[in-house]
C-alpha cells in the first residue's frame, strides 16, 4: 500500500509516537511544533504550539487525555490531548531529551542533557492524569551519571527499572526508586541512538552509530540478538503480531551532502527477530530516519527522517502472510 | 708497558687482511696481479704503503695467497664485509678473512686439538610453509586489509569467508604475498617482515628503516627493497648494531636486495642509477623512482636495470656482481624487458640463455631501433629497425614465444600519433616480424598467458598528452599497462588471434572489435581463454563496467569473416557492474574474480565482490575503510604436460563429480541452516514462556492501564429491539 506522507514539519523530525489504541499519532520536530494525526489517514487533529525550542521528544498517556513533550527550550510541557492547551511546564537547567509514561500514567520519566556544567540527570515526576488537577512541582527521584552521558531510557515493566542507554554505547539499568545504578553493560562500540520496549517491556531493541541493533532481556541485560546493518543506525522498533524488528538509519546527516542519495542508505530495514536475517527494506526518505514507530496493533509503522517528511505505513496482506518454512513447520 | 705493547701489535694486526683464493701466477705476471689486486683493495680502504705481501713459491709462482695491511681496522673490516667471496673471473673467488681471525678460529689452540663432536641439535618439526595447498578441494586463500586489521580467509564463495588468521596492526602500510604465496609481507617503519606456515608465524624479518616499496625475484628467493631514506649507520655501541645488518659500504644507498633464505642483505645500490648518470636526478627535486628497480629473469639467474640513455646493468645471482664484471653500453637506450622463457644455450657453452629485448629511439641520424639479445652471451639475435617513433612497449607472451611490440608512431604532419604492433616470433626460425597497423591509439593490451590470443583498448580521441617528442623518455614511475587517467574516454575492445591452418601459424586476425566501451584494462584468467574487460579507477565518472569474455565458449561457432582460421569462439558470458572500482584479480586458479574499491583509490563506497568466471556475483560486501583484496598466489602445477592434457580430457567426468560434491555441499548446509532456525525459534519460544509466566505471575493479576483495554478494539453496540409477536386484546371484567 502507498505510504501516506505527513508534510507538517519544516525541520527534521525527531520523534513520533503512537497512543495506546493506535488511532493517533504524535510527531515531533525541530521546528518547535507539535503535530497529532489521525493515523489511519494522515488527517491532522492539530498543532501544539508553545515550545520555543527543537522538540526531542513526544509521549502520551494510556488514556490518551495528556501528552508530554520534551524540548531544546529546557522545558516539559503536558497538554490536553483533545484541545492543544498547554496545562504545565517543568523548567530544567538544559535541554529535555527523553520524556516517556510509565505503563500506569501516573509517572513521568525524563532525561536531560549534560551541558554547560549541568550533569545529564534522569527525572520521575508524578502526574495526575486529569487536565484540571495541579500537577507537583518536584520530581519524585533524579539521579544523574556524570561520567556517561545518557541517549535514551526508557521504564521497564510494573515500574521496578529505568534502563538508560549512553553515548559510549553501554547500557544501564537503574532502581526505578532508589536511583541505584544495578546494573551496566557494554552493548555497542558508539553512542546508543534508541531504545524501544517490546510491547510487555521484557525485552527491548537498542541501536547504535556502530551499525549494529540488539535484543536484550530486560530483566539481567542479557544480549540476546544482534542485527547487523550497513550504515549507523538512528532507530529500531519491535513490531507486535509478527517477529520483525524495524530499523532505520543511514549516513551521519552532517556527511549527507558529501555523497550520493544512492549511498546514504535511507531505508527502512525489516529483520527476523529471531533468525536475525534481514528480510526486506522500504524506500522513500531523502534523507537519515530519525525515528521509527511501530503501531500498537501491529498493522503499520511510521517513520521520520532528516528530510522533515513523516511517512506512515499501512501494511499489505503478504506481511502478515510472510513465514519461515520452519515457522510453517512448527506454528505456534 | 708490555701491555701497550701488546695492544698496540693487536691493533697492527687487526688491520691486516688475509686473502686466499687469488690466481697462482708466475712471475711475469706477478706486477699485473699486483696491481689489480691493490686496485681493488683500495675500494675498501687505503692499502699502507708497506701493507702489500704476496709470499712466493720457491719456484717463482706466487702462492695464491697474500696479505694486506690497510690504514685502519675499519678499512678492514670493510674489505672483510665487501670484498669476501668477491669473483675475480670464472675461476677464482677470492676468500678475504682478518689476520686475527685467522688466529682467533685457527688451530693453534692447544686445547682444542682434541676433536670434540659437537653436540647433535634435536630436531625440530619446521613448519609446512605451503600447507594451505593440502586443502582437498584446492579452495583458494585470499588477504583482507580493512581498517587496521589483516585477515587471511578462505574463499567460500556465496558464503561469509573463513578466517584462517585475523591481526590487528599486522602491518604499518599495507601487505603482499610473494609470488608463490609462500609468505605474506608486512610493511613496518623498520622494515619488511615474512609470514608463513599454518598460523602464520613470523618466518623472516629484514631491517630496512624507512621502506616504502618492495619486489620479489619470481621464484622467491630474493626480495628488493626500497627506502627514500639513504641507509644512516646505528654508532657503534648501540645495543641495535648487533642486529644491523648494514655496513659503511651500504651507507647512503637507498635499494637493498636480501636473500630471502638467510635474511641477509646481498647487495646495497643507490636510487639514482649509474655512477656517470648526467641527467641523475635534476633540477626538478627528487626524482620519481621507477618500480620494480631490477627486472628478473624468470629464475632467478640475472636481474638487471637500465640508465636511460646510456647501459643496462646485468647482475649475477649469487654473487650479484656484473655480468662479465661491466655493464653492457647502448647508446640512448629507454627500456628493456627479459623474455619469461629460458632457452637453449646457442652451441659454445650449455648455459641456458635468457633473452634480453630493448629499445632506442631515433638520434644521430639512426633509426629507433628494437633489439634482441641474448644474456649471458650478449649475441644480438634480431634487430628491428623503426621510423617516426614516439615510444615503444615491450609486451612478451608469458611463455616467451612471442614478443609485441607496441609502437606509437607520429603521422606524417607529426601532429597526432598511430600505433603498430610488431609481433616477434620467436619459436621460428631467424625470428619473423609481423605488423599490424591500427588507426588509434592503444591504450592497453594483454597477451592470453601461454596461448597466441591477445586483447587491445584503443580509442580514437587520444586520452592524455599526445606523445612525447623522440628520443623523449616515459615518465618514470609510471607502471606498464596502467593508463594513465581514467577519464569519460570512449574506448573500443578488439580481440585477436593466430591464424592456424593444417597447424601452421598464420597471421594474427581480428576476431572482433567492440566499440564504444569505457573499459581501460584487461584481466586475463591466469589459464587463459577467459578474460575480463573493465573500467577501474576510482573516479567519480568510472561507471565500473565489467565485461567476461570466453575465448573458446562451447557452442555453436560463429563464423567471422577474414578470422575463419582462428581457433577461437569468443562470446561474451555476462556484463557486470562494480561502481568505482579500483582492482581487479583473478584467482590463481581461475575460477574467481575478486573486484574490489579500496579507500587507497579514493572511491567512496568502498568493499569487495566475488564473481565466477561466467560473470554470475557470487558474494558482495561492503566494507568500511577497505583497503586491500589480494587473491593467495600459487607456486606453478607440478603435473606433467601430458597429465594437464589428460586432465583437460577428461574434464567432463570431474566436472561431473565435482557438481555432485557441491550439491551434496549446498543441502548439507541448508540442512544445517533449517536445524540452526529451528533451534533460535524454539529457544526464543521457550524463553518467551518462561518470561511471560513469570511477568503474570509478579504482576497478579493486576492489569496496568496500558494494558488495560475498554472495549477490545471491537465496539459493542447494544440495541434494544422490540419485537411484536402477537396482540390480543382482553377484557378484564372487574
Amino acid at each position: 500500500m502507498r505510504p501516506i506522507l505527513l508534510k507538517g514539519h519544516e525541520r527534521p523530525l525527531t520523534q513520533l509516537k503512537y497512543n495506546k489504541e493506535g488511532d493517533l499519532l504524535f510527531s515531533t520536530a525541530r521546528d518547535k511544533i507539535v503535530n497529532v494525526y489521525y493515523s489511519h489517514n494522515g488527517e491532522r487533529l492539530g498543532t501544539y504550539t508553545g515550545h520555543q525550542g527543537a522538540l526531542w521528544s513526544v509521549d502520551v498517556d494510556p488514556t490518551s487525555t495528556i501528552a508530554a513533550t520534551g524540548a531544546a527550550d529546557n522545558t516539559i510541557k503536558l497538554w490536553e490531548v483533545r484541545s492543544g492547551r498547554c496545562i504545565h511546564t517543568w523548567n530544567f537547567p538544559t535541554a529535555v531529551k527523553v520524556v516517556q509514561f510509565n505503563e500506569d500514567g501516573n509517572m513521568l520519566l525524563a532525561i536531560t542533557e549534560q551541558r554547560m556544567g549541568y550533569q545529564g540527570t534522569v527525572y520521575v515526576f508524578p502526574v495526575i492524569i486529569d487536565v484540571e488537577a495541579k500537577q507537583a512541582e518536584e520530581p519524585i527521584i533524579k539521579f544523574s551519571s556524570p561520567e556517561n552521558k545518557f541517549t535514551k531510557a526508557g521504564w521497564s515493566y510494573l515500574n521496578k527499572w529505568i534502563i538508560t542507554g549512553h553515548l559510549d554505547g553501554t547500557v544501564s539499568k537503574y532502581d526505578a526508586k532508589t536511583g541505584e545504578l544495578l546494573q551496566k553493560v557494554v552493548v555497542h562500540e558508539k553512542e546508543v541512538t534508541d531504545l524501544q520496549f517490546a510491547p510487555d517491556m521484557t525485552y527491548f531493541i537498542t541501536t547504535s552509530k556502530d551499525k549494529t541493533a540488539r535484543i536484550l532481556d530486560t530483566k539481567n541485560l542479557k544480549i540476546m540478538k544482534t542485527f547487523v546493518a550497513d550504515a549507523p543506525l538512528n532507530t529500531g522498533a519491535i513490531t507486535p503480531l509478527k517477529d520483525y524488528v524495524i530499523l532505520g538509519g543511514g549516513q551521519d546527516a552532517k556527511d549527507v551532502t558529501t555523497t550520493g542519495s544512492r549511498q546514504g542508505k535511507f531505508e527502512a530495514r525489516f529483520y527476523h527477530k529471531i533468525f536475525e536475517d534481514e528480510i526486506g527494506r522500504l524506500k522513500g526518505h531523502f534523507g537519515p530516519l530519525n525515528h521509527i514507530a511501530v503501531h500498537p496493533a501491529g498493522t503499520g509503522f511510521a517513520s521520520g527522517g532528516e528530510d522533515g517528511y513523516v511517512r506512515v505505513h499501512h501494511f499489505d496482506k503478504s506481511y502478515f502472510d510472510f513465514l519461515y518454512d520452519v515457522e510453517r513447520m512448527r506454528p505456534e | 708497558m708490555p701491555a701497550r705493547i701488546e695492544d698496540h701489535s693487536r691493533t697492527i694486526l687487526d688491520t691486516v687482511v688475509v686473502v686466499d683464493g687469488a690466481p697462482i701466477v708466475t712471475e711475469k705476471k706477478v706486477d699485473a696481479l699486483t696491481k689489480v689486486l691493490k686496485k681493488l683493495f683500495s675500494e675498501a680502504g687505503r692499502v699502507r704503503e708497506d701493507g702489500f705481501y704476496m709470499p712466493m713459491s720457491p719456484d717463482g709462482k706466487s702462492k695464491g695467497y697474500l696479505f694486506i695491511g690497510f690504514e685502519t681496522v675499519e678499512q678492514a673490516d670493510n674489505a672483510v664485509r665487501g670484498l669476501n667471496n668477491k669473483r675475480l673471473d670464472n675461476k677464482h673467488t677470492l676468500l678475504v678473512n682478518k689476520f686475527t681471525d685467522i688466529e682467533k678460529y685457527g688451530d693453534d689452540d692447544e686445547e682444542d686439538e682434541e676433536y670434540i663432536e659437537p653436540p647433535e641439535e634435536p630436531y625440530v618439526e619446521q613448519e609446512h610453509l605451503r600447507s594451505w595447498l593440502k586443502e582437498p578441494n584446492s579452495v583458494d586463500q585470499f588477504i583482507l586489509y580493512k581498517g587496521e586489521s589483516v585477515g587471511v580467509f578462505w574463499n567460500r564463495k556465496s558464503e561469509v569467508p573463513e578466517v584462517n588468521v585475523n591481526r590487528s596492526n599486522w602491518t604499518e602500510t599495507y601487505v603482499a604475498w610473494s609470488p608463490l604465496g609462500t609468505y605474506l609481507c608486512s610493511v613496518h617503519h623498520q622494515g619488511v617482515q615474512l609470514w608463513g606456515g599454518d598460523e602464520f608465524g613470523r618466518k623472516a624479518r629484514f631491517i630496512h628503516p624507512g621502506v616504502q616499496l618492495l619486489d620479489f625475484s619470481p621464484c622467491e628467493n630474493y626480495l628488493v627493497t626500497w627506502s627514500p631514506e639513504p641507509i644512516q649507520l646505528i654508532p657503534e655501541n648501540s645495543p641495535m648494531r648487533g642486529s644491523f645488518p648494514f655496513t659503511t659500504a651500504d651507507e647512503g644507498k637507498q635499494i637493498v636486495v636480501w636473500n630471502v633464505q638467510t635474511g641477509m642483505p646481498v647487495r646495497t645500490f643507490s636510487s639514482a642509477v649509474g655512477p656517470d648518470s648526467e641527467n641523475g636526478p635534476g633540477p626538478q627535486g627528487p626524482k620519481k623512482i621507477s618500480w620494480p628497480a631490477f627486472k628478473w629473469t624468470s629464475d632467478d639467474k640475472y636481474l638487471a636495470r637500465v640508465v636511460p640513455g646510456q647501459q643496462i646493468f646485468v647482475y649475477e645471482t649469487p654473487g650479484m656482481g656484473l655480468l662479465d664484471k661491466k655493464s653492457i653500453r647502448i647508446d640512448g637506450v629507454v627500456d628493456f624487458e627479459f623474455s619469461p622463457a629460458v632457452i637453449k644455450g646457442t652451441g659454445k657453452k650449455d648455459e641456458p640463455e635468457h633473452v634480453i629485448s630493448y629499445w632506442t629511439p631515433e638520434m644521430n641520424n639512426q633509426s629507433a631501433r628494437v633489439t634482441l639479445m641474448t644474456i649471458p652471451s650478449k649475441e644480438v639475435i634480431r634487430t628491428r629497425n623503426l621510423f617516426n617513433v614516439a615510444e615503444c612497449r615491450l609486451h612478451w607472451q608469458n611463455s616467451g614465444a612471442f614478443l609485441c611490440v607496441k609502437v606509437v608512431r607520429f603521422t606524417k604532419t607529426k601532429k597526432s600519433t598511430f600505433t603498430n604492433l610488431e609481433f616477434f616470433r620467436l619459436n621460428e626460425k631467424n625470428i619473423p616480424i609481423e605488423v599490424v597497423e591500427l588507426k588509434e591509439t592503444v591504450i592497453n593490451f594483454a597477451w592470453e598467458p601461454a596461448g597466441d590470443r591477445l586483447v587491445i583498448i584503443s580509442t580514437s580521441d587520444v586520452p592524455t598528452a599526445p606523445g612525447a617528442p623522440p628520443g623523449a623518455r616515459p615518465p618514470p614511475g609510471k607502471v606498464p599497462g596502467m593508463p594513465g587517467s581514467g577519464g569519460p574516454v570512449k574506448t573500443s575492445v578488439s580481440f585477436y588471434g593466430l591464424e592456424r591452418s593444417k597447424g601452421v601459424n598464420g597471421q594474427f586476425r581480428q576476431i572482433m572489435t567492440v566499440e564504444r566501451k569505457s573499459s581501460n584494462s584487461i584481466f586475463w584468467s591466469s589459464k587463459g581463454r577467459f578474460v575480463v574487460v573493465a573500467a577501474v579507477g576510482g573516479t567519480s565518472n568510472n561507471t565500473g563496467e565489467l565485461d567476461f569474455w570466453d575465448f573458446d565458449f562451447e557452442g555453436e561457432k560463429k563464423e567471422i569473416p577474414g578470422a575463419e582460421e582462428v581457433p577461437a569462439n569468443l562470446t561474451l558470458m555476462a556484463s557486470g557492474q562494480h561502481y568505482q572500482l579500483t582492482d581487479i584479480e583473478w584467482d590463481p586458479t581461475g575460477r574467481y574474480v575478486a573486484t574490489s574499491s579500496s579507500m587507497w583509490g579514493r572511491a567512496m563506497e568502498t568493499g569487495y565482490r566475488i564473481w565466477d568466471l561466467k560473470g554470475q556475483l557470487l558474494r558482495e560486501e561492503h566494507v568500511e575503510r577497505f583497503k586491500q583484496f589480494l587473491w593467495r598466489p600459487r607456486p606453478p602445477t607440478l603435473l606433467t604436460k601430458d597429465q594437464q592434457r589428460e586432465v583437460r580430457k577428461n574434464l567432463r567426468e570431474y566436472s561431473k563429480v565435482f557438481d555432485q560434491e557441491d550439491i551434496a555441499e549446498e543441502s548439507q548446509a541448508s540442512k544445517e541452516l533449517i536445524a540452526q532456525r529451528l533451534r533460535l525459534l524454539e529457544e526464543w519460544r521457550a524463553w518467551r514462556k518462561v518470561v511471560e509466566a513469570e511477568l503474570a505471575e509478579e504482576r497478579g493479576g493486576v492489569v496496568p492501564l496500558a494494558f488495560k483495554s475498554e472495549d477490545d478494539g471491537t465496539e459493542i453496540i447494544e440495541e434494544i429491539v422490540d419485537e411484536v409477536i402477537s396482540e390480543k386484546e382482553e377484557e378484564i371484567e372487574d
